[in-house]
């Protein structure tokens, strides 16, 4: 469905699509603390990446991994107080982190846009859906009402609801909750941005209401040629859907491949505990569920050395001294952090004290784990 | 999303206060959601321990000076407030009568402190009797739902939509004026309030999980009530019955003013207000009202402030920003 | 949502039939009756016998209520026993005053409270909110009775701004009307001031938390927008819910400033009246007062209706 492109002269100015050279998103060395009364919380502490059009990045980390804010940073959605930020995010060519509000309201929604988790409280309960989409169309593509109305049916349709010219009026309370997500994704791509943020979209639906949604989204994207950074606990998510897979783990990345390397040849023992912990159809019925023993770490006070180490069975020494630094050994598209990295999904460690998949512990928070997506190829 | 039972309430306006009385079921709802995440969101930060300030400390110190002095009265070396020492007829502040004398030259001071006492009685006692029949019918009321509740909320409504004034003159003329009747009859006026209040939050308590949890493992009504229900209600009824002391004061100064307080000469804020505004004796004396004025004013928005304050230290969601 | 008003309807009916049992009884409990007014220096046994069967006050008190209430449905409320001006009339010609007051009032309080809400909820705990919130405090320890002298001594005795007492019709002149009405409703507002204020700036605080305001912001919209047409209407329900408590305790509540300022208002009539034991009167206009309460709760639950969607849907 082509959208419009008349957009209002703002003072920003972005290319067509398609037509943008180099990543679409540069994020480099970002930092984003916040100032509590414990003390400064690093929650992201460190952090690049590159995302180019058209392509999708996964993001996949615990509770506290640091992806969430990673994400409102990147679109600068973060509270105006006690908030220490560095680092830069350039998004076509613009400096983000450099703009005021002003110009990012030029950016957000039109260019770049977000898919919240929770479509109850992301939507306005007070008001009809209708009107939530058209306020982007009006503002950012200059329609009036009667246009923006039935733009909006159109958007609803292509998302799949049933009877848009009906439901348009609808308030969020009326519809279930795979339909809310899919009213958020029609807000999101309203305008045609180049690039959504969707912080897990699927965390609360349905099984198979998640799959028609990744589905979705990734036909929209196809069809706009759009980048999406898809942001999940969910390894099964991402497994299929991404092109690239970045690991975050106490708010840094720990591991970065394409997808079909990351799955084929992981290298960091806390992915390949991720892996493990999705449970399979395969498995004999009364398996225990692996799970990754501890918690994550305090980010105040981060351990010194690798953030894993605590947990990770094949720690040693030099793990917990000193911090392993992102690199990569052979393929350029690899990056990993680890000093005693996995080769055939066996430890390059000296000592291995105990084997994986012994470690689970009952008070862990189970990492990565839901019903996976059946077809996926994590075959490790 | 509201259940059955609140989109049903038989006054929608309890059901919207339902929703918004901070220190409730939002609160949890914010609580519990903030542990599902991440545990820094970048939109809520972790509770910030604000010192109470110095404002609500002089407020605590003024409200302890008056009440201390209401009740040591006697103890205390202040003149008959009831004598006039006709030589000394409205007098300025001076060094025999710190706060000058009025028209029948007694003491200003000593009215003063004497008639604190009625108002922190009505003030006091009034919530106390709002608590106790008000408060609990509303814990119950809101626990247990069904006939007694719509019986109870459609008598508490009947209440609060009869004109007060009208009944408590006539309950005034008929009694007769008395510190403890006009008590009484404010503690009833005030039993509409706190059942309403104490309700909207026992229901919003009331479904929540660990309520049905402690159900499930056979706890009786009695005990989930007292147990789970009413520790999490304290909070919020703290709050609103120090704002209802005040209301309470305010309230016993317009009777008051309709020479329905305590008969004088029996010195209460309220008479001793009505009794410099009278008459033009603003002009002849504006030490008599300006005292009791001045001290009702700091009382009241100390005891505002107090409750206030308070709110702001249970609220957790508020103290987040 | 027929239903639901249809509901709401019969109970408002159900409230008000109480409610006029309740007031004529209280009244009725009174010591004392308006004979001795009546009569006054007549006042003797034999005369207040044959004043009080005129009056039918002789009846069983069942008899009387059902007397007094059928003529109340054919709008005929009685007559005051004093000035022998009929009960209706009292109220019409003092309802416009009392309601004038009040509304004045209410339109400076929401004057007041709400764009400093609004401003203030932005950024909260700071020092602009501070000083509000610490203000409000102040306002609501002023209550109408130590308002309003002070108003009077200084605006009208003093600076000689307003008038002190009196009243003007409106169809008379209408600028004059307001101008005299002005003292007078500042004194009743304060109250209202601080419970609205109060009550909006927390409820945008805690709506302003909520995640579709970040949406919101996500989509590129402009803080006032956000302000106005995403965070003001959800959080506008408790105050509407509050205001209309405020003005159904108004109602009655007016007294106090009709009284010093003189002003005819149906408060001052309600007062006096009980005072001398005027029945009919003090009947007539509790229930009317009594009745305007529970529909004015009706009236704003109805706007919730259509305001708030949420609210029964069928």
């Amino acid at each position: 469905m082509a959208m419009r492109r008349g957009r209002p002269a703002g003072t920003l100015e972005f290319k067509d699509v398609g037509t943008h050279e180099g990543p679409l998103l540069v994020v480099d060395d970002v930092h984003t603390s916040f100032r509590t009364a414990r003390g400064t919380v690093r929650a992201v502490d460190g952090v690049s990446f590159e995302v180019h059009e058209g392509k999708t990045l996964g993001i996949v980390g615990e509770s506290g991994s640091g992806k969430t804010v990673l994400s409102r940073s990147i679109m600068g959605l973060l509270p105006p107080r006690d908030v220490i930020r560095s680092g830069t995010v350039h998004f076509a060519g613009h400096d983000m982190t450099a703009m005021e509000d002003k110009e990012l309201r030029q950016v957000w929604g039109a260019e770049l846009s977000m898919i919240f988790q929770d479509p109850m409280t992301a939507l306005n309960p007070v008001k009809r859906i209708g009107v939530q989409i058209c306020e982007s169309l009006r503002l950012h593509l200059d329609m009036d009402k009667k246009e923006a109305v039935s733009t909006a049916v159109e958007l609803l349709r292509s998302v799949g609801i049933p009877s848009p010219e009906e439901r348009v009026r609808w308030y969020p309370f009326q519809l279930s909750g795979g339909m809310r997500q899919r009213v958020m994704i029609a807000i999101a791509l309203a305008c045609a941005p180049r690039l959504v943020l969707a912080d897990e979209p699927t965390t609360g639906l349905d099984v198979t209401v998640q799959a028609q949604i990744l589905d979705l989204l990734a036909d929209l994207q196809r069809e706009r040629h759009m980048a999406v950074i898809l942001v999940t606990h969910d390894l099964g998510v991402v497994a299929s859907r991404a092109d690239d897979i970045i690991v975050m783990y106490a708010g840094r990345i720990v591991e970065r491949a394409p997808t079909r390397t990351l799955f084929s040849d992981t290298k960091m023992p806390y992915t390949q505990a991720l892996m493990d912990s999705i449970p399979r159809l395969a498995d004999p019925s009364g398996a225990r569920l692996l799970a990754i023993g501890g918690r994550p770490p305090d980010l105040i006070n981060p351990p010194q050395g690798c953030r894993f180490a605590p947990r990770c069975p094949y720690a040693q020494d030099k793990c917990r001294e000193s911090d392993p630094p992102l690199r990569t050994v052979g393929s350029p598209d690899h990056l990993f952090a680890c000093w005693f990295p996995l080769v055939d999904g066996k430890s390059t460690a000296p000592s291995v004290p105990v084997s994986l998949s012994a470690s689970s512990s009952s008070a862990a928070p189970v990492a990565g784990a839901s019903d996976p997506d059946p077809t996926a190829e994590a075959d490790a | 999303m509201p259940d059955d039972r609140e989109l049903l309430d038989t006054n929608s306006s309890t059901r919207m206060l339902g929703n918004r009385i901070p220190g409730t079921a939002a609160t949890d709802e914010a609580i519990l959601d903030m542990q599902q995440h991440e545990p820094v969101d970048p939109n809520v930060e972790p509770l910030k321990k604000r010192p109470f300030g110095f404002l609500f400390w002089f407020a605590i110190g003024f409200v302890t000076v008056v009440v201390f002095s209401a009740v040591l009265a006697n103890l205390l070396p202040l003149q008959n407030p009831n004598f006039g020492n006709y030589s000394a007829l409205n007098q300025a502040p001076s060094g025999s009568h710190l706060l000058g004398t009025d028209d029948l030259g007694r003491d200003l001071l000593s009215r003063l402190v004497f008639g604190a006492r009625v108002s922190l009685i009505v003030g006091f006692l009034g919530v106390i009797i709002g608590l106790v029949f008000g408060g609990t019918a509303g814990l119950i009321s809101g626990y247990r739902g069904g006939r007694i509740d719509i019986a109870l909320n459609a008598g508490s409504f009947i209440i609060l939509a009869f004109p007060a004034i009208v009944a408590v003159i006539a309950i005034v003329t008929f009694w007769g004026a008395s510190l403890f009747h006009i008590t009484i009859i404010l503690g009833i006026a005030t039993i509409p309030l706190m059942y309403r209040v104490i309700r909207a939050s026992s229901l919003s308590f009331a479904q929540r999980d660990f309520v049905i949890a402690a159900k499930t493992m056979g706890a009786t009504d009695t005990r989930i009530v007292l147990r789970e229900i009413l520790p999490n209600v304290i909070p919020v009824t703290v709050t609103f019955s120090l704002i209802t002391v005040a209301g309470l004061i305010v309230i016993e100064g317009t009777l008051a003013f309709l020479g329905l307080s305590v008969a004088l000469p029996t010195p209460s804020w309220g008479n001793l207000i009505n009794e410099g505004t009278a008459n033009g004796a603003l002009s002849t004396n504006p030490y008599i009202m300006l005292w009791p004025a001045l001290a009702m004013f700091l009382l009241l928005w100390s005891i505002n402030l107090i409750g206030d304050r308070l709110r702001q230290r249970f609220d957790i969601r508020e103290g987040l920003l | 949502m027929g239903k639901y008003l249809i509901r709401r309807f019969l109970q408002l009916v159900v409230v008000s039939f109480v409610i006029s049992v309740l007031v004529f009884m209280l009244v009725h409990l009174l010591p004392g009756d308006p004979t001795t007014q009546i009569l006054g220096a007549n006042d003797t046994a034999a005369n207040r016998a044959i004043l009080l069967k005129q009056l039918g006050l002789n009846l069983p008190l069942w008899h009387q209520y059902t007397i007094w209430l059928n003529a109340a449905f054919n709008g005929n409320l009685g007559t005051s026993y004093l000035n022998h001006e009929s009960v209706t009339h009292i109220l019409a010609t003092g309802a416009p005053v009392s309601l004038e007051l009040i509304i004045l009032s209410q339109i400076l309080a929401f004057a007041v409270a709400i764009p400093l809400a609004l401003v203030v909820s932005r950024k909260p705990n700071r020092a602009l909110d501070n000083i509000s919130t610490t203000t409000t405090f102040g306002l609501l320890a002023l209550p109408p009775f130590v308002v309003a002298p002070i108003l009077v001594a200084v605006f009208a005795v003093g600076l000689g701004w307003f008038p002190a007492t009196g009243y003007v019709p409106f169809n008379q002149s209408p600028a004059t009307n307001i101008h005299d009405m002005i003292l007078p409703a500042v004194a009743i507002t304060a109250g209202s001031i601080a419970v609205y204020f109060r009550l909006l700036r927390s409820d945008l605080i805690s709506t302003l938390q909520q995640d579709f305001i970040t949406m919101a912001r996500s989509k590129g919209l402009s803080n006032r927008r956000i302000m106005w047409r995403h965070a003001f209407r959800p959080s506008s329900f408790s105050l509407l819910a509050a205001a209309g408590i405020n003005i159904g305790s108004l109602i009655a509540g007016t007294f106090v400033v009709e009284a010093l300022f003189a002003m005819p208002g149906i408060g001052l009539a309600l007062v006096q009246a009980v005072e001398q034991r005027d029945y009919l009167v003090v009947q007539g206009i509790s229930l009317v007062v009594a009745i305007a309460f529970v529909v004015i709760q009706f009236i704003i639950d109805f706007i919730f209706t259509i305001v708030d969607p949420r609210v029964v849907r069928e």
